[in-house]
C-alpha cells in the first residue's frame, strides 16, 4: 500500500517529548496553542477554558468518549465553529484566518464527498478549490493520484463514491485531505468501520505524514487501542481535558498497564474529586 | 465569534491567494464543471429537465387547439416560468444537498470565495437552462406555430434571466430546508404565489388592488410582462428594459442574499 518502511516507528514511540506544555520561547514549535478555550453551542457550554498545545511534527490523539466535545474542538481548529471564544492558535495565525486554509487538511466524521462523482472527479474538484488556474494543471495531476495512492483506492479511482463501502468513502473523504500536502491534518475519527489490516496501514501512513513530510496530525478516536500509536494524547471527557501527555507518561503516572486503564483511573479520580467539592458545598 | 488574536508580525508562510469577496474565475468555472460532472451521472434528471417543458408546451398547444391567440400568450409566458421553476427545484435541492453531505463545510474550510461557489452554480444551471429554453422556444415558435412578433432571441434571453432569478431563489431558499421535503415545500409557497398573480390567470390591471400592489413587487411579475412584449412588439420596447433589468436586478439581490446564507462558522 504505501511506500515506506512500516517498521520504522513502532507504535507509541515518544519522540522526546516530555509531559508538560512547552515554554513560551518554543511556542512557534507548536502547531495548535490554545488558552482558555470556549465553546457554546445552543445552550450548552461544549468547551470548558481549554488549555493545550499540540506539537509540530508529531502525532496528537483526541480521546474520549462520544460527545466529550471531540469533533466541536476540532472544528474550532479548522475555523468552522461558531461561538468561540478565548485564544486559539493555529500555525501561527488565529484559528480561521484565511491563510490557513490551504494549509489545513480537514476530515469530517462523516465521509464529505460527492456521492455522484468518482473518486478521481471528487479529487480533482478539490484539488482545482486548492491550487486553481490552468498553469497547475499537471501539478494537481500528481497530487491526485499520490492521494488516491496513499489510501490505497488506485484501482477504485473511477467507481463512483456513491457505490463505494462507507469505509472507502471514509478514505476518499481523506484522500481530499491528503491533497495540497498541508501542515496540520485534522482528522475526525478516521478509522471508524474499517478493518484491522487497513486500520493499520492508515497508522502507518499517518506516522509517514509525520515524520516524512513533517506534518502535525490531530487525530481523533474513541477506541483507546489506537491511543498507543499516537505521540501525545488529549484525553478529554465532558468538554475538559484529563490529560495532555505522552502515552508513556499516561500510564506511568496512573501506574496503568493500558491508556484503556489509565483513562478510566482519571475518570474516576475526576468523579471524586466532583463528588467530593459537592459534598463540602 | 471572538477568538482573540495574538499580534504577530512575520507570517511563517507567503500567503496564499486571499479567497476574498472577489471571484476566482479558475474556482468558480471548476464548480460550475463539478456541477454538470455531477449532473451526467444523472442522465435521467438531465432528460426531464429538458423534456418536461417540450412536452408541456406540446400538450398546452393541442388544449388551445381552437384559441391559437390564447396559446400565443399562455405559451409565452410559460416559456419564462418553466425555467424559473425547474431551476428552482434543481437548485435547492442541489445546494441542500451540498449543505447536508459536509461537502460544504468542507469547500468553506478550503480557500473558496463564498461568491466562487455561487457563481459556480449560477453558470452551470444557467448553460442548462440556456439548452432548455432553446429547445423550448425553438419547439414553440417552429413547430406549435407560436406567433411572437418581436425575436426569439429576445424570448430566450427573457427565459435565460428567469432561469438565473430561480437558481438564485433556490439557493437562498435551501439556507431555510432542514430537509429534502421542506427543499420541495418551498416550491409551492415561493413560486405558486407568484404564478398566481404574474398575469398569467388574470391580467394584472384586473385584480383587486391589494393584490395588483403585491404582484407589483414580485419578480416573476416582470419576468410575464416581458415575455408578452416580445409577443407583441416588433423592437426592444422600453417596457422590455425596464422588465429585463428588474429581473436581472432581482436575480443578483437574491444571489447576494444566498451568499449570505453561506457561512464559514456554524454553530
Amino acid at each position: 500500500m504505501m511506500n515506506f518502511n512500516p517498521g520504522s516507528r513502532p507504535p507509541g514511540t515518544d519522540p522526546g517529548g516530555s509531559g508538560g506544555h512547552a515554554a513560551p520561547s518554543e511556542a512557534a514549535a507548536d502547531a495548535v496553542r490554545a488558552h482558555g478555550l470556549t465553546v457554546v453551542r445552543g445552550p450548552r457550554t461544549v468547551l470548558r477554558t481549554l488549555d493545550f498545545t499540540v506539537p509540530r511534527g508529531q502525532i496528537t490523539g483526541l480521546l474520549g468518549p462520544s460527545g466529550c466535545g471531540k469533533s466541536t474542538l476540532m472544528r474550532a481548529v479548522v475555523g468552522t465553529q461558531a461561538k468561540v471564544t478565548g485564544t486559539l492558535d493555529v500555525l501561527g495565525r488565529p484559528a480561521g484566518h484565511p491563510a490557513l486554509r490551504t494549509r489545513i487538511g480537514y476530515v469530517t466524521q462523516a465521509p464529505s464527498v460527492y456521492d455522484d462523482l468518482t473518486i478521481r472527479q471528487n479529487l480533482d474538484y478539490f484539488a482545482a478549490i486548492l491550487d486553481p488556474g490552468r498553469a497547475a494543471a499537471d501539478r494537481r495531476h500528481e497530487n491526485v493520484t499520490r492521494a488516491i495512492a496513499d489510501v490505497d483506492l488506485t484501482h477504485h479511482a473511477d467507481a463512483l463514491a456513491g457505490n463505494l463501502s462507507g469505509g472507502q468513502r471514509n478514505r476518499v473523504s481523506l484522500a481530499v485531505a491528503l491533497l495540497g500536502t498541508p501542515e496540520l491534518l485534522v482528522l475526525d475519527e478516521p478509522t471508524v468501520g474499517l478493518d484491522p489490516v487497513l486500520r493499520r496501514d492508515l497508522w502507518n501512513l499517518f506516522h509517514e505524514i509525520a515524520t516524512g513530510r513533517g506534518a502535525t496530525l490531530l487525530i481523533s478516536s474513541h477506541v483507546m487501542d489506537e491511543a498507543e500509536r499516537c505521540h501525545r494524547l488529549l484525553l478529554m471527557r465532558e468538554g475538559q481535558i484529563l490529560a495532555d501527555a505522552t502515552p508513556d507518561a499516561l500510564r506511568t503516572r496512573t501506574g496503568a498497564d493500558t491508556v484503556e486503564s489509565a483513562f478510566l483511573h482519571l475518570v474516576d479520580a475526576a468523579t471524586q474529586t466532583a463528588r467530593a467539592k459537592e459534598s463540602t458545598r | 465569534m471572538t477568538t482573540r488574536t495574538s499580534t504577530r508580525t512575520s507570517p511563517a508562510q507567503p500567503v496564499a491567494p486571499a479567497p476574498g469577496s472577489a471571484l476566482n474565475m479558475s474556482r468558480t468555472t471548476a464548480t460550475a464543471a463539478r456541477v454538470l460532472r455531477q449532473l451526467r451521472h444523472d442522465p435521467r434528471t438531465i432528460a426531464l429537465l429538458i423534456l418536461i417543458p417540450c412536452l408541456m408546451l406540446f400538450l398546452l398547444r393541442y388544449v388551445f387547439d381552437g384559441s391559437p391567440r390564447t396559446f400565443d400568450s399562455i405559451g409565452a409566458s410559460l416559456l419564462g416560468i418553466f425555467p424559473l421553476i425547474t431551476m428552482f427545484l434543481v437548485t435547492s435541492i442541489a445546494t441542500l444537498r451540498e449543505r447536508t453531505s459536509g461537502t460544504l463545510e468542507r469547500l468553506l474550510a478550503m480557500p473558496l470565495g463564498k461568491g466562487d461557489l455561487i457563481a459556480g452554480y449560477a453558470l452551470a444551471f444557467g448553460g442548462l437552462a440556456i439548452v432548455q429554453s432553446a429547445l423550448a422556444t425553438a419547439l414553440a415558435v417552429w413547430f406549435l406555430d407560436l406567433d411572437v412578433t418581436g425575436s426569439a432571441w429576445l424570448l430566450l434571453l427573457v427565459a435565460l434571466l428567469d432561469a438565473l432569478l430561480g437558481t438564485a431563489l433556490g439557493l437562498f431558499v435551501s439556507a431555510f430546508a432542514a430537509s429534502e421535503f421542506q427543499a420541495v415545500q418551498f416550491m409551492p409557497a415561493v413560486i405558486f404565489p407568484q404564478l398566481l398573480l404574474c398575469g398569467l390567470f388574470a391580467a394584472r390591471d384586473t385584480m383587486h388592488p391589494a393584490l395588483e400592489a403585491v404582484s407589483d413587487v414580485l419578480p416573476m411579475s416582470y419576468a410575464v410582462d416581458g415575455m408578452n412584449e416580445v409577443l407583441h412588439h416588433t423592437d426592444m420596447t422600453a417596457t422590455f428594459v425596464r422588465d429585463v433589468l428588474i429581473v436581472a436586478g432581482c436575480a443578483l439581490l437574491v444571489l447576494f442574499l444566498g451568499a449570505a446564507t453561506l457561512r464559514r462558522r456554524t454553530p
